[in-house]
């Protein structure tokens, strides 16, 4: 599991396919301009709150193109946390839904209006509703995952945090429930590591050398990974789901990432210039292996930038959910 | 007549063979043991769980939103406190995905004192859960209704708390649940894990009959004109007491048992109170922000000119845990003697 990969060495051709590789990139475009115009609407006043994933989608695109999406055990389920948008863009939810709900309008595909931006649930394609407790998808995943591997088959649960939510106890609960001999699950457990809990640092957060260390104990296979290479999230990401949905175990995935806009609005949500930029960095080398050209590129992101800012001006029209709604949906009814 | 840990243990059963119960665990709910109240022995799928109760409500969860149906245990609800934020989730999910979602869950746990339990086996929930939107709640305080209510909350698509009054949990019904043999020993001797080994033992089911309580209505275990006396768990059948010997003074008191909690039987409780003009409700969780105190306030709120006397809540004492000596328990939360004289204090008053 441990074997160098090519693509760290730049001389070497990258090893995903052209057509792949065109695709990653315009998803993590994609993303990147959506939450931009998130943070926009959100200074614009068009949002009470912004909480998002701008530096993490050369690891979020992967994670989305590589899940069986479905309805149902019989597909992958995702147990989100609040910085995924570029996930839920790669499983092709079109950006204008979490515009929406950035706005709370009624239209908001997510929560009619009732949560916060990047708050993602969409029963079809068992994305689990995101909630802003941290951790507690990691409570629910090991039960999705029973179900599915009662179901058979090779459909898997993914669960995903930040490395500041490991200190709760539910990422323990998840790391117990996942491996015990008798009933092992098939659960990707994925930590992505910015190195921050809000404003409070790695250093003053937990002293563990990696957080992927922490499966070791309960024998589950574990790697910390380079989160802002997508070529390299990619090719690890689809080792450790063959491995899940193959051998009904659980695997814990740490992915390094950059947090580009820093914690959520709450923060400011302005640019951080000394982390990485994913996106950035993929472009120079799209450019360099001669992939995409930088004309090509900014086209691209003209191109969604425009988009986006279209769609957000029909989106600020859009009436907001009836007051006498707060009564809807306390209850289902039976079918 | 069965028990009410019998009753609930058929009813499981009944949920598993027709409801399409797939999954019943929690600590020691598995075998060997079946429940440390029994309610679980010889159920197919039973299993036992780690000791984590933030783990058991989150794989509850989990398994109902992949369309599987849960029915989850607390060993007692004294350990249910670490899990409030997911109970909240739970009964959020629904509303917060504006309706996209639901989840089809049922939570058991023993609540309240009478076994002296001490500080940490002797707590109610009935207070702090019903301040959880989104939940339906249900406390029985018969085996028959126990079995009743279970049964519908296994076929309801929203999550279910079902309080299980542990001073009730032995005591032998006096209705019939329907396919229930007519001899105890019978029955025991089906359904009762024996002492001892147990690793060849298997349950010989009754032909178990559906029957189910409706969640949402309350029932009147008495008819009386002078006052209202609303219970439901541990304290209901004390009230049904109280009520019979008030009689022979002279007395009348209708008892009602409540059931549900959330929702409950407004109407019934409401159309009881217009006819009798006093109301004393009884429970035994401690009585600041009590769910009797939401009962009071409404009473006032929409039975105010019906009233004759200022209605009246009994309930435990306000303190941080029941202690372990007889005296101590007697004296934190309502007994006998407490619950007639309350009935009878109310019952000449006049305006």
């Amino acid at each position: 599991m441990s074997r160098p990969r090519l693509i760290k060495e730049a001389s070497a051709p990258l090893p995903l396919e052209r057509e792949l590789l065109i695709r990653i990139h315009d998803l993590m475009v994609k993303a990147r301009v959506l939450e931009e115009r998130l943070i926009q609407m959100y200074k614009q006043g068009h949002g009470y709150f912004w909480i998002g994933g701008p530096g993490e989608e050369a690891f979020n695109v992967p994670l989305g193109l590589l899940m069986k999406v479905g309805q149902g055990p019989a597909y992958d389920f995702l147990h989100a946390h609040y910085r995924q948008s570029a996930t839920l863009l790669a499983m092709g939810e079109e950006p204008i839904g979490a515009l929406r709900q950035m706005k709370n309008t009624a239209s908001d595909p997510y929560s009619g209006g009732r949560n916060f931006a990047g708050h993602f649930s969409i029963r079809a394609k068992n994305v689990v509703p995101v909630s802003s407790p941290i951790e507690v998808q990691y409570a629910m995943a090991p039960g999705t995952a029973l179900a599915q591997k009662r179901l058979g088959g090779d459909s898997i649960t993914i669960v995903t945090g930040g490395d500041a939510g490991t200190a709760e106890g539910d990422f323990a609960s998840c790391l117990v429930w996942c491996s015990r001999p008798a009933e092992p699950l098939p659960v990707l457990m994925i930590v992505t590591n910015n190195k921050w809990g809000i404003s409070t640092s790695g250093a003053e957060q937990h002293g563990e050398q990696r957080v992927a260390d922490r499966g070791r104990a309960f024998g589950i296979q574990c790697k910390t990974i380079n989160g802002n290479d997508p070529v390299e999230a990619y090719q690890e990401l689809k080792e450790a789901m063959a491995y899940v949905r193959k051998e009904r175990r659980p695997f814990l995935l740490e992915a390094n990432v950059s947090r580009l806009y820093g914690h959520s609005s709450a923060s400011g949500a302005n640019l951080v210039t000394e982390e990485v930029d994913c996106l950035k960095q993929f472009e120079a080398r799209l450019e360099q292996d001669g992939v995409l050209t930088r004309q090509q590129m900014d086209d691209t992101r003209n191109r969604y930038a425009e988009e986006m800012a279209a769609a957000a001006r029909l989106v600020r029209d859009e009436p907001l959910p009836a007051p006498e709604t707060i009564w809807n949906h306390i209850y289902a009814e039976k079918k | 007549m069965a028990n009410m840990a019998q009753a609930i243990r058929m009813a499981l059963h009944y949920a598993e063979e027709n409801l399409g119960v797939t999954d019943i665990f929690g600590e020691d709910v598995g075998a060997p043991l079946g429940g440390v109240f029994t309610c679980t022995q010889g159920l197919k799928t039973a299993w036992n769980s780690p000791l984590d109760e933030r783990g058991i409500i989150g794989m509850a969860m989990g398994l109902a939103m992949a369309g599987s149906r849960p029915v989850a245990e607390i060993q007692f609800c004294d350990y249910v406190y670490n899990t409030i934020d997911l109970l909240k989730l739970a009964g959020n999910t629904c509303w917060a995905s504006n309706g996209d979602w639901n989840m089809p869950m049922v939570v058991r746990t023993p609540v309240g004192s009478g076994i002296r339990g001490s500080m940490y086996h002797s707590h109610s929930f009935d207070a702090t859960m019903t301040h959880i939107p989104g939940w339906k709640i249900v406390m029985p305080s018969t085996p028959l209704d126990a079995y009743g209510l279970l049964i519908s909350a296994c076929q309801e698509p929203n999550p279910v708390m079902f309080l299980e009054p542990k001073a009730l949990l032995r005591v032998k019904g006096e209705e019939r649940i329907p396919g229930e043999p007519d001899d105890d020993r019978a029955l025991s001797k089906m359904i009762d894990a024996p002492l001892g080994d147990r690793s060849q033992w298997r349950p010989q089911w009754p032909n178990l009959e559906a029957f189910a309580v409706p969640i949402g209505k309350g029932k009147i275990v008495r008819e009386g004109t002078q006052l209202t006396v609303v219970s439901y768990g541990r304290t209901l059948p004390l009230c049904a007491k109280a009520a019979a010997a008030l009689a022979d003074e002279g007395i009348s008191a209708e008892v009602i048992d409540l059931r549900s909690l959330w929702p409950y039987d407004w109407e019934m409780i409401q159309a009881s109170v217009q006819k009798t003009g006093r109301v004393l409700y009884v429970n035994e969780d401690t009585e600041v922000t009590n769910f009797g105190e939401h009962l009071v306030r409404r009473t006032v709120d929409e039975l105010f000119y019906s009233l004759l006397a200022p209605p009246k809540l009994l309930a435990g004492k306000f303190i941080p845990g029941i202690g372990l000596a007889d005296t101590l328990e007697m004296a934190s939360v309502p007994q006998l003697g407490d619950i007639t004289e309350a009935m009878r204090a109310l019952a000449v008053q006049q305006p």
